[in-house]
């Protein structure tokens, strides 16, 4: 299998999906000509054309609007948010619309769009350019949340996206178009939808996805040194949410760390120990404990932002402080 | 000023009580010391006195209500007087279904369990047991478990509240339960609640389904108790009785019929004697701690409709042979009768079965928790002896005391046996 990073490992699931079907095309700021603020469309301008690879103007509503028009009418529209921050500008067609559209009219509509759009801290890029709003997102029923960890499954997952006729939220990290993993070679897709358990354990569950993922399996490549066998369970797909290999997971190891790089407060990780407690309560053994961004908006500093976000030493201790 | 007459407490672990029957109506008159109602707890029918007088103001609970104790069950004042409400409310708002079975029972009927009938004589059910429940249990306050352990806990029967937490807090959790398990720790690993039977129990139209009495029941779960906690031993001895014969014969002559002393008031007045000097006996274990009782209370078991009950003869060393008798007979009595008074069966220090009257030879008893030990006395019979190298025609009576191994030792139960010899085969000791 060939390493990858996440940057090619998306650029090439989209590349593969415009060769396969003439209705995928991409719309966004700076995704032509420029080839894509973090570089994922490099190359995409010349190979499709204007008429496949859409720059727009700086007008997220226009953007997201725009693209349910068009998967209205049978194109699959790849539109991309700069940031997802600039998703609030376009709020009422990602959750009022887009999701929506397919039950208001009966069926008679289908809205099969991506939204990709790059989320996360650590970037130095301020307060309202770094959140990680993607409970907000996962709160609505109708719109798909998903969010990769690792290369092969950002492939796989966004090849679905593309087919789903469902509009999908394709959530990146800003930090992690760098991250190498291995992708299997050929065709691949990995249904939306499924968490997957990424590092096999016995002592404890860790639960998360994303830039938690990563920093997870570092803090059980350092807990494993110390003895600890720690399990860690992707989620991948936000909404619909699959607990089932967590449940599995916690019946197991009785004990659990939930990890999100958003705040805690009303988070993904809120939701899922209180699905654990409701579908594994005979099972628990020790409190749940929430690893998650400080409740302050993400400071500038490096230092301060650094100190806000989630690190691996928190998941570490999180872990020791659920063994106790 | 208006009185309000509560759930009587009846007894150690008595948590509710059902009002059987109102004895008295709203707008009666009412003395101190009348009968107000009739209360049955699962181990008897009880009469519950009044101890106010004046005018029966409020009947705060229906009959057939199961009331927790100390909720309040009635009014008693001044004719015309005004109730105040919130006796009334607080009351009501506690009061269950009627006839509500206590244990929350899944589904179970009142099993029958028609065929394990211990053969005869084998061991003997005695338990006053159904009676002083045990004093040392602490009260069921919430154990800190996780939900883990609870449940590892209930699947296994081990009882929570007997292991030390290592979570934070103290918190039990899954290893603690499952290290009590494998260290097969006795006081961990508790009774498996009562009518469990475990193999499915087949009944055809034949059989006969009867279904068991709140007694019944109670004598299940103590004795499950006692059998799977405590670690019993059994010592049996043959006791002379013919000079105890003799003197019964005696001092009978001179009594009245319903006043006649019998075998065994003779027994119980030997038995509270010879505990006194072995103290270690009549007792209770409490963790680490053996609590020697400063009462010597001899508890007699007596045969009750659906049953056994044990009656308590107060401070049996101190009493003299007529009075151990007349309490007896009244006590044994008020129970066959289902009136037996809260004060009848509570406080027993060390239990004594009787099955002399059934021309038994020997048999057994199980501890009546939380006592250290009980004696089991079987029939006074002429039989063939051997004194002197020649054979003649002697009394004989068989008693086998079983202890708690974790209180006692068998040289000390024997020596116990030994000096109860010495008041039975010579009575005279017992007069003086």
């Amino acid at each position: 299998m060939a390493k990858i990073t996440m940057r090619e490992a998306i650029s090439q699931a989209l590349m593969e999906e415009m060769d396969r079907d003439p209705a995928v095309f991409i719309m966004g700021e700076e995704v032509g000509v420029w080839g894509g603020t973090y570089a994922v469309t490099k190359g995409f301008y010349d190979k499709y054309g204007p008429d496949r690879i859409k720059d727009t103007p700086i007008a997220e509503n226009a953007i997201i609007g725009g693209a349910i028009g068009a998967a209205m009418v049978g194109q699959r529209p790849v539109a991309e948010l700069m940031t997802i921050n600039f998703g609030f500008s376009a709020m009422d067609y990602i959750i009022n619309q887009a999701p929506k559209l397919h039950y208001m009219f009966g069926g008679q509509f289908k809205v099969p769009m991506v939204i990709r759009a790059v989320g996360g801290g650590g970037r130095q890029l301020g307060a309202t350019h770094s959140q990680t709003p993607d409970a907000i997102f996962a709160h609505f029923p109708g719109l798909k949340v998903v969010s990769p960890g690792t290369p092969e499954d950002a492939k796989g997952l966004l090849k679905s996206a593309i087919r789903s006729d469902d509009p999908v939220l394709f959530i990146e990290h800003a930090t992690m178009y760098q991250v190498r993993g291995e992708v299997p070679e050929g065709e691949y897709t990995i249904p939306i939808g499924k968490s997957k358990v990424q590092r096999a354990g016995t002592d404890v569950t860790i639960v998360t996805y994303c830039k938690g993922l990563e920093l997870s399996m570092k803090a059980a490549d350092e807990l494993a040194s110390q003895g600890i066998n720690v399990e860690v369970v992707d989620l991948r797909t936000l909404r619909p949410l699959d607990m089932e290999p967590v449940i599995e997971s916690f019946k197991k190891t009785n004990r659990a760390v939930v990890v999100e790089e958003g705040w805690k407060s009303y988070g993904v990780g809120s939701e899922i120990v209180s699905r654990i407690y409701e579908e594994a309560f005979d099972y628990v053994d020790a409190p749940i404990i929430r690893v998650a961004q400080k409740e302050v908006p993400l400071p500038y500093n490096r230092t301060l932002e650094q100190a806000a976000l989630p690190q691996v030493a928190d998941i570490v201790s999180a872990v020791k402080e659920v063994l106790k | 000023m208006a009185e309000t007459i509560n759930m009587p407490k009846l007894g150690f672990d008595m948590a509710e009580g059902l009002l059987v029957r109102w004895v008295k109506q709203v707008g009666e008159n009412i003395n101190k010391g009348d009968i107000l109602a009739e209360i049955e707890t699962d181990k008897a029918t009880v009469e519950v006195e009044s101890h106010a007088s004046g005018v029966v103001l409020q009947l705060i609970v229906e009959q057939g209500t199961m009331v927790p104790v100390n909720a309040p069950i009635a009014v008693i004042g001044a004719a015309g007087e005004k109730v105040d409400a919130p006796a009334a409310t607080t009351a009501l708002s506690k009061v269950e279904s009627p006839k509500s079975d206590a244990a929350p029972a899944p589904q179970t009927q009142p099993t029958p369990a028609p065929t394990t009938q211990t053969s005869a004589p084998a061991e003997t059910v005695v338990s006053g047991a159904a009676l002083s429940e045990s004093k040392g249990q602490p009260s069921a306050g919430p154990v800190k478990a996780s939900p883990l352990a609870k449940k590892i806990a209930k699947d296994k029967n081990v009882n929570l509240a007997s292991l030390q937490g290592t979570g934070p807090g103290g918190r039990v959790v899954r290893k603690d339960v499952e290290s009590a398990i494998a260290s097969g720790q006795p006081s961990a690993v508790s009774r498996p609640s009562a009518p469990t039977s475990i193999q499915p129990v087949i009944v055809s139209l034949d059989d006969k389904v009867v279904a068991t009495t709140k007694l019944r029941q109670a004598i299940g779960r103590r004795l499950i108790e006692s059998k799977t906690t405590i670690p019993h031993f059994y010592v049996t001895h043959e006791y002379k009785m013919d000079a105890l014969m003799d003197m019964r014969k005696q001092i009978n002559a001179y009594l009245p019929d319903n006043e006649k002393v019998s075998v065994n008031d003779f027994i119980l007045k030997a038995v509270a004697l010879s505990l006194r000097q072995f103290p270690n006996l009549n007792a209770t274990i409490k963790g680490t701690e053996v609590i020697q009782f400063g009462h010597v209370n001899v508890g007699v078991a007596v045969t009750v409709p659906g049953g056994l009950m044990t009656v308590v003869v107060k401070d049996t060393d101190q009493k003299g042979l007529r009075q151990i008798s007349g309490e007896v007979k009244a006590m044994a009595g008020r129970a066959r009768d289902g009136k037996v008074k809260p004060e009848d069966v509570d406080g027993s220090t060390f239990s004594t079965s009787n099955l002399g009257m059934y021309d038994v030879e020997d048999f057994i008893a199980i501890i009546n928790p939380p006592e250290a030990a009980i004696l089991a006395i079987s029939s006074a019979r002429e039989v063939p002896v051997v004194e002197n190298s020649a054979v003649k025609v002697g009394w004989r009576m068989k008693a086998t005391i079983s202890v708690d191994h974790r209180v006692s030792d068998g040289a000390e139960a024997a020596q116990f046996m030994q000096t109860l010899a010495g008041f039975l085969e010579n009575p005279v000791r017992m007069l003086v």
